[in-house]
C-alpha cells in the first residue's frame, strides 16, 4: 500500500480535527481498509486511528432502553456483552472470524456498508440510531446503496443505539470462502411491528422487505410468508450465486429467522 | 518515519517505522521473528495470527503502529522457559498436526487463543474457532485433534488419518 501518516488521537475532536487533513480518513479495526489499502483501491495521505478514543470504547443501556454501543467497539466485545439483545451479540459472535472480531468494529462496518455485511442489516431492522460528533441519524436514512452512507467527509460514528426488539433474530447464508452473508436476513418484533431487512442480496445493499414486514405484522409466523417473493431484477448476480437464487435465498432466510425468533 | 515501542515475548523492542508498516512486516523484517508467516497477506488464511494484549490479531491486517505500547506474542514466545515445546506445540507434534508446517505458527496461536477462552472444547468448538486459518495441506483432521488433545482431552478413540 502507498505510505500515509498515522494519527492516532485519544479524544472525538482531536479526531475530527485530524480529518480535516486532505485526503483523510478514518480507520477503525482496518480488516476491510487495510485490504482496501493494499489493492490501492484506497490510499489516503492521513489515516487517523479511532482505537485510542476510550469514549468510543463499550457498551451501556440508555435511558430509553436501547442499548448504545461506541463506535469503535470490536465485535468480539459486542458478542460477549450484547447480553440484552441476544441476536444482536449472536450476529456479531459470527461475523469474519475470531480475529477479525478481535478488530473489526461496529462504527466501520457501518460506515464501509459493505452490501453483504452482517452490521447493516441488524441496524436497519432493529430500527437503530446511529449517532455521529455531529448528529443522529436514523437507520432508514443513513443506509444509501451499495458502500454509500449519509455521513459527510471526515464525519465519525461515535455510537449506534439499538431499540430492543421483543422477538428476533439474523440469519446467515454463508459464503464459504469470504465469510461474508451470500444473503442474510434480520428480523426483529417490535410491539408496533416487525420490520425485516436483508443484506447480501441486493446491488443496492442492505434493504427492508416491506411486503414481509406488513405480513410479519400480522402473523409472526413462517407460515404467514407463504407465496411471498422478491423480483430478481436489483438482485446481485455473481459465481457464488445467480440474482434468482439470491432472491429465493431471501424468502428462505426470512422464514428460518422468524422460526428461530419465536 | 515515526517510533514505534512494544514489547514482543516479554521482551521490549522498538524501531523507526513507515505508517504502512504492518505489525507482521515489523516483526518480520524488523525484529526478524520469522516464525509468524505470510500466507495470503488478505486476512483470509491465518498464518500470521499473533497474540496483541493477550488476544488474536492478524497481524498482516494491523499496522504496527497500532501496536506501540501493546503486548505482543508470537510463537517464538511459546516453548517453555527450558526451550521445550509447550503443551500444545508437543500435541501438534504427538498427534502430527502439521505436514508442510506453513500454517502452524498461526494454528498454534489461535489455539493458544481459544484454549484460553474456553479450556475443554469440543470438536465442534474448535473447528468454529479454526475458521480462520486455512491449512492447505487439508490437515485440519490431525490439527483439531491435537488441541483436544492439548487440552487433556482423551483423543485415543478419534481415529488417526
Amino acid at each position: 500500500m502507498y505510505n500515509f501518516e498515522f494519527q492516532k488521537p485519544d479524544t472525538i475532536s482531536d479526531a475530527v480535527a485530524a480529518l480535516g487533513a486532505e485526503d483523510a480518513q478514518a480507520l477503525g479495526g482496518g480488516q476491510t481498509l487495510l485490504p482496501t489499502m493494499k489493492q490501492r483501491l484506497a490510499s489516503p495521505k492521513v489515516l487517523v486511528s479511532l482505537k485510542g478514543i476510550a469514549e468510543l470504547q463499550g457498551l451501556c443501556m440508555g435511558d430509553d432502553g436501547s442499548m448504545c454501543i461506541g463506535g469503535a467497539t470490536n465485535h468480539a466485545t459486542v458478542a460477549v456483552e450484547a447480553t440484552s439483545y441476544p441476536a444482536l451479540a449472536a450476529t456479531a459472535a459470527h461475523i469474519g472470524d475470531p480475529a477479525v472480531r478481535n478488530r473489526g468494529t461496529i462504527g466501520g462496518s457501518l460506515a464501509n456498508n459493505d452490501p453483504s455485511a452482517c452490521y447493516p442489516a441488524a441496524a436497519l431492522a432493529s430500527g437503530a440510531t446511529i449517532v455521529s460528533n455531529s448528529r443522529e441519524i436514523l437507520a432508514d436514512d443513513f443506509f444509501q446503496g451499495m458502500f454509500t452512507t449519509a455521513l459527510e467527509e471526515g464525519e465519525i460514528i461515535t455510537e449506534v443505539r439499538f431499540p430492543i426488539p421483543e422477538k428476533a433474530n439474523y440469519q446467515k447464508f454463508l459464503q464459504p470462502a469470504s465469510r461474508f452473508a451470500l444473503v442474510g436476513v434480520f428480523v426483529a418484533k417490535f410491539a408496533d411491528g416487525v420490520r425485516v431487512a436483508i443484506t447480501g442480496a441486493s446491488n443496492d445493499g442492505v434493504f427492508r422487505w416491506g411486503e414481509a414486514e406488513e405480513t410479519l405484522s400480522t402473523n409472526f409466523s413462517p407460515d404467514a410468508l407463504q407465496g411471498l417473493s422478491l423480483s430478481d431484477s436489483d438482485m446481485i448476480a455473481d459465481l457464488h450465486g445467480t440474482a434468482a437464487y439470491r432472491a429465493h435465498l431471501c424468502s428462505v432466510m426470512t422464514k428460518r429467522a422468524v422460526m428461530a425468533a419465536n | 518515519m515515526a517510533q514505534v515501542s512494544m514489547t514482543v515475548n516479554g521482551k521490549s523492542a522498538s524501531g523507526e517505522i513507515d505508517g504502512r508498516t504492518l505489525l507482521s512486516s515489523f516483526l518480520r523484517d524488523d525484529l526478524k521473528l520469522t516464525g509468524t508467516h505470510v500466507g495470503c497477506d488478505t486476512s483470509q488464511c491465518g498464518a500470521c495470527l499473533v497474540h496483541v494484549d493477550g488476544v488474536a490479531v492478524k497481524s498482516c491486517t494491523m499496522l504496527a503502529a497500532e501496536a506501540d505500547g501493546a503486548e505482543v506474542d508470537t510463537i517464538e514466545g511459546q516453548a517453555n522457559a527450558d526451550g521445550s515445546l509447550n503443551v500444545i506445540q508437543q500435541a501438534f507434534q504427538d498427534h502430527h498436526g502439521l505436514q508442510c508446517g506453513f500454517c502452524t505458527p498461526g494454528m498454534v496461536m489461535s489455539a493458544a487463543a481459544l484454549l484460553k477462552e474456553n479450556a475443554n472444547p469440543s470438536e465442534s468448538e474448535v473447528r468454529s474457532y479454526l475458521e480462520g486459518n486455512i491449512c492447505r495441506c487439508t490437515g485440519y483432521h490431525n490439527i483439531v485433534k491435537a488441541i483436544m488433545a492439548a487440552s487433556g482431552q482423551d483423543v485415543s478413540s478419534i481415529a488417526a488419518e
